[in-house]
């Protein structure tokens, strides 16, 4: 995330670089998991929700080294400014990037108790809720490789269609748990799976402030976009009177 | 709050060398600026104005202004001496006189007052206590100030710094010299001086500007780039001059 010109230190310059390429590579490695979790999902496959348990592992193995790499970087380099934001935000990025990862790999599981059930509602809701989380998550590991401030805020602020589409999911697989409690089982699954992909994608608005203040030095100052207005929904079973 | 000193527009000469530019700076009164820079920046130069250092110096000079307390020190008609005693000067190597400790800090107050031998000896006491030496010293201050180590020796030229109750302490790399430890102790020093005392400091340490300055102006090439507070200016600097400075990326 620092700038172009090159540090005099040149074992300095190629950990700055390999710190880089580390968060870029789980990242890639996390929206991979997201994709596949998701797949699973949606198409029923049992075989792609153990990759994604199985890889889960390794996302946290990153974390490891990465927090090992930023430790011995703060104290072996005492940086500042650019290179110090960079380092911080390594180590706050790795920690969303891990929870994404674990949030997938619970997507992933429960994929596998859904598939034991023939629904009789389609998932197009989220399908539609799946492909903005995903869509936010390339952009935000691309704003990380790219130390892009504009397309990081884009992120941020596009947080709140997502929590719009969670409201509709939720209302939608209350509906179908009043209809017939046989939907309990895997409505309750969907709601958590849903629930999972909103938290990734209020992940996703933390790695953009923390790439936005990494590349610009200012932290986001406005309110981050909240549209979860699940928390104080009520939905009740109609009593077929007219309201 | 109204700084002590107040620069503005300030340029110096050194015969044809244009050294500083146009430098417009406040030092904040009891706090600590930092000066950093790469060798040649004009930051040393910069601390020899404050106290007309280079007045010592033919075919050197300085126009614009340096405000302390309504006075442009550079102007004409200045007492220099009574500038430099309420501007002390602490250099990068220790500069013990060749006498005992207690004459180091007696022969710079008697220059300036005639104290009774008692005043006298509750000056020493005093400035060597608020330069942290007095504990190490007390039992030998009749002995050649030269014996002390070498941050002992630094201690006691910021003692008889202290000593004539200057206002403003200018330190040119101050613990360029010294061993970690007595770097620290240094530090220590000035940030308990700054209750008192104006402080100015030149720095080649990164780190000391950010462990102990208040404010830190960055100059290059005879230029201040850009002034903020110590936390500022390591976290987040506005300049790319000063980002890449401090991070290691030229010098």
């Amino acid at each position: 995330m620092s700038d172009n010109t090159q540090h005099i230190v040149k074992s300095y310059e190629q950990e700055l670089k390999r710190l880089a390429a580390l968060i870029t590579e789980m990242g890639g490695l996390v929206e991979s998991e997201v994709n596949l979790a998701t797949q699973a999902v949606l198409e029923g496959d049992a075989e792609l929700a153990t990759r994604v348990v199985e890889s889960d592992a390794k996302v946290d193995a990153m974390e490891r080294d990465i927090e090992a790499f930023v430790i011995r970087l703060l104290a072996l380099r005492q940086p500042v400014a650019g290179d110090l934001r960079q380092i911080v935000a390594a180590l706050k990025m790795t920690g969303d990037l891990e929870r994404i990862g674990d949030y997938a790999a619970n997507v992933a599981k429960r994929s596998k108790v859904l598939g034991q059930y023939t629904l009789p509602f389609s998932l197009a809701g989220l399908g539609h809720m799946s492909r903005l989380v995903q869509e936010n998550l390339k952009a935000i590991v691309d704003a990380i490789g790219e130390a892009d401030a504009e397309k990081a805020l884009r992120v941020w602020r596009s947080d709140e269609a997502i929590d719009g589409f969670y409201n509709a999911i939720f209302r939608e697989l209350i509906t179908y748990m009043m209809e017939d409690p046989r939907n309990i089982t895997p409505c309750t699954h969907l709601l958590f799976i849903a629930k999972n992909l909103e938290r990734i994608g209020d992940h996703a608005t933390n790695i953009a402030e923390t790439v936005h203040y990494a590349v610009t030095g200012t932290p986001l100052a406005e309110a981050r976009p909240k549209a979860d207005t699940s928390p104080y929904a009520v939905v009740r079973p109609s009593t077929g009177e007219a309201e | 709050m109204t700084p002590k000193i107040a620069i503005h527009g300030l340029d110096f000469y050194y015969g044809a060398n244009h050294a500083l530019k146009s430098i417009t700076l406040d030092f904040p009164e009891r706090q600590v600026s930092a000066l950093i820079g790469p060798s040649g920046c004009g930051k040393s130069t910069l601390l020899r104005c404050l106290n007309r250092m280079y007045d010592l110096y033919p075919g050197q000079h300085a126009t614009g202004e340096v405000m302390m307390d309504g006075m442009n020190v550079i102007g004409p008609g200045v007492d220099v001496d009574l500038l430099r005693s309420r501007v002390g000067m602490v250099f990068q190597k220790p500069t013990p006189f060749p006498m005992s400790i207690r004459e180091n800090i007696a022969f710079g107050v008697r220059l300036h007052e005639r104290p009774s031998r008692a005043e006298m000896e509750e000056r020493v006491e005093w400035s060597l206590t608020r330069a942290a030496l007095w504990d190490e010293v007390k039992d030998r201050l009749h002995t050649p100030a030269t014996g002390l180590s070498g941050g002992q020796q630094q201690r006691l030229c910021i003692a008889r710094t202290i000593a004539v109750r200057p206002e403003v302490i200018l330190f040119d790399e101050p613990t360029s010299a010294l061993d970690p430890i007595s770097t620290l102790k240094v530090e220590e020093l000035i940030d308990e001086l700054k209750r008192d005392f104006t402080i100015a400091m030149v720095t080649h340490n990164m780190q000391q500007a950010a462990r102990v300055a208040d404010q830190v102006a960055f100059f290059y090439l005879g230029e201040m780039v850009e002034v903020a507070s110590a936390t500022t200016m390591f976290t987040a600097p506005r300049e790319k001059r000063t980002q890449d400075y401090i991070t290691g990326r030229f010098g």
